[in-house]
């Protein structure tokens, strides 16, 4: 018999059953997670067929995608968008009818959702874990089976604590060597959706492998897993070890005593066998890897920092050559330009993949150097009220206020702009996020995606660089 | 969910200079201001909001579906990787609103792909120069296109039959409608026998919330 990759050991350990005629087999989930935008419409499709939520206890919402990043302490009333307010008051009252624990916005322990779950401990090797949200590839970091899922899927869990699903196909990414000093699991992640293109992951769940990933701490692990979506892989795995026992050991929802100890004898158990066959194999070597930055309008769109931005009629496929020629004018860029010392306007720090502890002591590092420059408007939003009152504690609240940037209050804020944290047309915005999509962080705003290190440089010196 | 069986009708090729649009995304298909609504429906006035309107707010007149030819379009064709970033049903939603229950295009991104399937819309896989040659036709001054699931052929105004590839498990739930939490909850007792050997081998998820 051969062997089996991680993925393959988790789908099998929660395989309720098979369904022949339509091809799929329902998988037990261990752990769904919700969040105000994309569950309004799953509860009322309960509600209309008279259905219950089979498991409120393996249930957990947190109000993240709207909620306005200054005060919060005033509750739904200072919410002054009104559907917003509508959204996140049908969360309230949802959870409330079912017994779903919430931690809605202001309380301590609220945040982004990929923030939070970590944060409890809720997250934990060797789980299936889904979302209404693309980036919950996050918790993959744990050696969980972790992604995104539309609102049908998130009514079908709520319904039968079940998902069905097809199974994905087996990619291994190998990062062989260390990374170079300066350069962040974002750089690899980006550098890594160049190589193998957005869709590049399409069909697959990924696994992070090699030396560089094992040298990763949790918070870096959780940002390269966090982006697997944006190579167009829906989950990501890094195989838990010391790292993740040692990041989970003692929160809340962790097991504690001899649970502990039942727990970590099985995590030991997932990893993928030397013999495991993959359908994919992609090398890559750490010391390649130089800080990244995007240029265009998809997260394949990225170069080293030391770079140009590419010229498209130098290339040979037309679709690649069609979508450079539509970014470049989108960007107001020009081919062959060199991307270090284009101005920004606009800083952003923060979102499900770089809002993290790890995330605001490197950003304030660079911000104890200097001050925001002139025109220029920063931003710092940390991941969660846990993130915030961390920093707080080791001060990097007045260091960054000291600089000149925004202490914001936690939430998903900038990154997809559902609250008022977005750019005017045209703003360029030097942002930790995940997407550089058209218009994503507002009409006509440019977004160039790096990590909190190159954000914070570029908010003192007003330029990418 | 509404079943999908046949489609007559005009198709609307989305296109940037000339070339089928590849990767378009998710939030270009639905920006999120359109995200705030607890509703299923009336989602149409969001669907590629930033393409057809100008920044001024009014109309853009060149966007294929502003076009008269294209108001009624049941059919939309596009490049690479279609639907690709977040995971908001709200896109498909928006083109069912719009009244779009078909896309053509050479692939698409998974979680996308999956949501359009829950939401009766068959998201049809065809070569890229086929999508290109259908493009071209849907540009013509008959735009008329039937699709037909049950033989898993798109008939092109030209009379070309083009056969297409779909999963027989994802084909026999669009064709009959079938709606997924029923059909789990017919398996309730698989669920049962699974929970109660979960709580034996893990039994530390048991408690945790």
């Amino acid at each position: 018999m051969t062997g089996k990759t991680l993925y393959d050991k988790i789908w099998d350990a929660h395989l309720v059953g098979e369904d022949a005629a339509t091809g799929e087999a329902v998988l037990y989930i261990d752990l769904h997670l919700i969040h105000e935008v994309t569950t309004p419409q799953a509860f009322a499709g309960l509600k209309a067929a008279g259905r219950a939520v089979r498991r409120p206890d393996l249930t957990l919402a947190v109000a993240d995608h709207n909620t306005p990043t200054e005060n919060q302490a005033l509750g739904l009333a200072g919410v002054r968008d009104e559907a917003a307010r509508n959204q996140l008051t049908a969360l309230t009252r949802n959870v409330k009818e079912h017994g779903i624990e919430f931690f809605p916005m202001g309380e301590l322990r609220n945040g982004i959702v990929h923030v939070v779950g970590p944060e409890q401990g809720r997250t934990q090797p060797g789980m299936t874990v889904v979302c209404g949200d693309s980036h919950t590839s996050t918790h993959g970091a744990f050696g969980a089976l972790a992604h995104g899922i539309g609102t049908s899927e998130v009514e079908h869990v709520l319904a039968t604590q079940t998902l069905r699903a097809r199974k994905m196909k087996n990619m291994a990414i190998e990062v062989s060597g260390r990374l170079n000093e300066g350069v962040t699991a974002k750089d690899l992640a980006l550098h890594l959706i160049a190589h193998i293109g957005t869709a590049g992951g399409t069909g697959y769940v990924m696994e992070y492998r090699g030396e560089a990933i094992r040298a990763l701490s949790m918070e870096g692990r959780m940002t390269l897993c966090n982006l697997s979506i944006e190579g167009g892989a829906r989950a990501g795995l890094i195989a838990p070890d010391e790292v993740t026992f040692d990041y989970v050991r003692g929160r809340p929802a962790a097991p504690k005593g001899g649970a502990w100890e039942l727990a970590e004898k099985h995590w030991r158990t997932l990893y993928s066998d030397d013999d495991a066959q993959w359908d994919e194999v992609v090398h890559i070597n750490a010391a390649d890897i130089e800080p990244t930055v995007t240029w265009g309008t998809s997260p394949e769109q990225a170069i080293a920092l030391s770079g140009k931005v590419p010229d498209p009629a130098q290339m040979t496929d037309p679709i690649k050559r069609s979508a450079a020629t539509r970014a470049l004018d989108y960007m107001g860029l020009e081919a062959g330009q060199r991307i270090a010392g284009t101005p920004i306007q606009r800083v952003f720090i923060g979102s499900c993949t770089n809002s993290r502890i790890e995330d605001l002591r490197a950003a304030a590092e660079v911000a104890k150097t200097g001050k925001v420059a002139d025109g220029v408007r920063a931003m710092v939003v940390p991941g969660s009220g846990l993130v915030r009152a961390q920093a707080e504690s080791e001060g990097l609240d007045t260091v960054f206020s000291a600089a000149g940037f925004e202490w914001r209050e936690p939430g998903c804020s900038m990154c997809l702009g559902m609250n008022p944290d977005i750019l005017a047309p045209g703003e360029r915005c030097a942002s930790t996020s995940n997407r550089n999509f058209e218009g994503r962080q507002g009409r006509g705003g440019r977004t160039h995606l790096m990590s909190p290190y190159l954000a914070a440089r570029a908010a003192i010196s007003g330029v990418i660089g | 969910m509404k079943p999908f069986t046949k489609l007559r009708t005009t198709a609307a090729p989305l296109t940037d200079k000339g070339k089928l649009m590849a990767n378009v995304d998710t939030d270009m298909i639905i920006p999120k201001q359109f995200l705030k609504t607890t509703e299923r429906v009336g989602l149409a006035e969001g669907l590629f909001h930033e393409l057809k309107t100008l920044p001024d707010g009014s109309m853009n007149p060149d966007f294929v579906l502003n076009k008269p030819k294209y108001k009624g379009a049941g059919v939309l064709i596009a490049g690479e990787n279609f639907g690709c970033g977040s995971s908001r049903e709200h896109a498909p939603w928006a083109l069912l609103d719009q009244g779009i229950t078909c896309v053509i295009a050479p692939s698409y991104a998974d979680i996308f792909f999956n949501n359009s399937g829950k939401n009766g819309i068959l998201a049809l896989r065809l070569p890229q120069e086929i999508c290109e040659k259908l493009a071209e036709q849907a540009g013509g001054g008959n735009s008329v296109f039937e699709i037909d699931l049950e033989h898993q052929t798109v008939t092109g105004p030209d009379g070309t039959d083009y056969r297409f590839e779909i999963d027989p498990g994802r084909k026999d739930k669009l064709l009959n409608g079938l709606d997924d939490i029923a059909m789990t909850l017919q398996r309730a007792p698989d669920i049962e026998r699974f929970e109660a050997q979960r709580k034996l081998t893990t039994p530390w998820l048991e408690t945790i919330g």
